[in-house]
């Protein structure tokens, strides 16, 4: 039988250390979401180098979508950016499928345990993906 | 039974289509990714390469439902934060018809881009 407690706004940031596990998963699915949807704006303004590529350069790999995708890739800090893109997906990924169960009433008392297991995961994720990321020519 | 607490108005649809668009994305999100990152590295893509993915009529509709329900559940998700840390009244019209705004120049934008690298229209 759970029981009914009362542990103020989420919204008041300036008690966050008497926060649980429950309520940092909103937090930080609250941030990732503002970091994806950001990201969304900057991802479609980055792709819009490709209206209007000319075909001959397109066939030479020298066209504005070509090298702007590659000039953003050759720079470490981009690479990096990638990884914490990677990061902030993954978790709002895993967390967002603990919140579809919370939703439908499925495991409501692993709540905690699953928000840790969301972050660990992400974590490991995140780990194994680095070599990747970090692949491939650089400046 | 814990208090009952969330971003959303009880009944409401944008809760219903949050949660939608959610589901598909979790599998989207997670295969662009993956293709664009691990299949593709990312320094290796090229326009011709774009343009090749983009000419198949299945991954070119998937991409652009994709665009969609992100730019949807992106702009619905910040306006319920915004809601939630206490928006109401003018103020809570005015964001709601700016970020409709915002996210209907994305998906114009978006669809521009998408025609741009295909070769099926």
């Amino acid at each position: 039988m759970s029981q009914s407690y009362n542990r103020g706004t989420v919204e008041d940031f300036g008690r966050w250390r008497e926060f649980t596990a429950g309520m940092w998963a909103w937090i930080f699915h609250k941030f990732t979401g503002w970091v994806l949807v950001g990201y969304l704006f900057t991802h479609i303004a980055v792709l819009s180098t490709s209206v209007g590529v000319d075909p001959a350069s397109a066939q030479a790999g020298s066209d504005l979508y070509t090298s702007t995708l590659s000039g953003l890739e050759s720079l470490l800090i981009v690479r990096f950016l990638e990884v914490g893109l990677l990061a902030v997906a993954v978790f709002h990924i895993l967390n967002g499928i603990r919140l579809l169960m919370v939703d439908l009433g499925v495991g409501l008392e692993s709540q905690d345990k699953s928000f840790y297991a969301s972050l660990l995961l992400t974590g490991a994720i995140v780990v194994a993906s680095v070599p990747t990321f970090l692949g491939g020519k650089l400046l | 039974m814990a208090q009952h607490y969330s971003s959303f108005d009880r009944g409401g649809r944008r809760w219903l289509f949050q949660r939608l668009t959610a589901v598909f994305l979790i599998g989207v999100l997670a295969f662009h990714f993956m293709l664009l990152h691990f299949v593709n590295h990312a320094a290796d893509i090229t326009f011709l390469g774009t343009q090749a993915r983009m000419s198949q009529v299945s991954y070119f509709a998937t991409m652009w439902l994709f665009l969609v329900t992100a730019t949807f559940h992106g702009v619905n998700g910040v306006y319920n934060a915004l809601v939630n840390q206490g928006l109401t009244g003018t103020q809570k019209n005015a964001v709601k018809y700016m970020l409709g705004a915002a996210g209907l120049l994305l998906v114009v934008q978006g669809t521009r881009v998408s025609l741009a690298m295909t070769t099926l229209v």
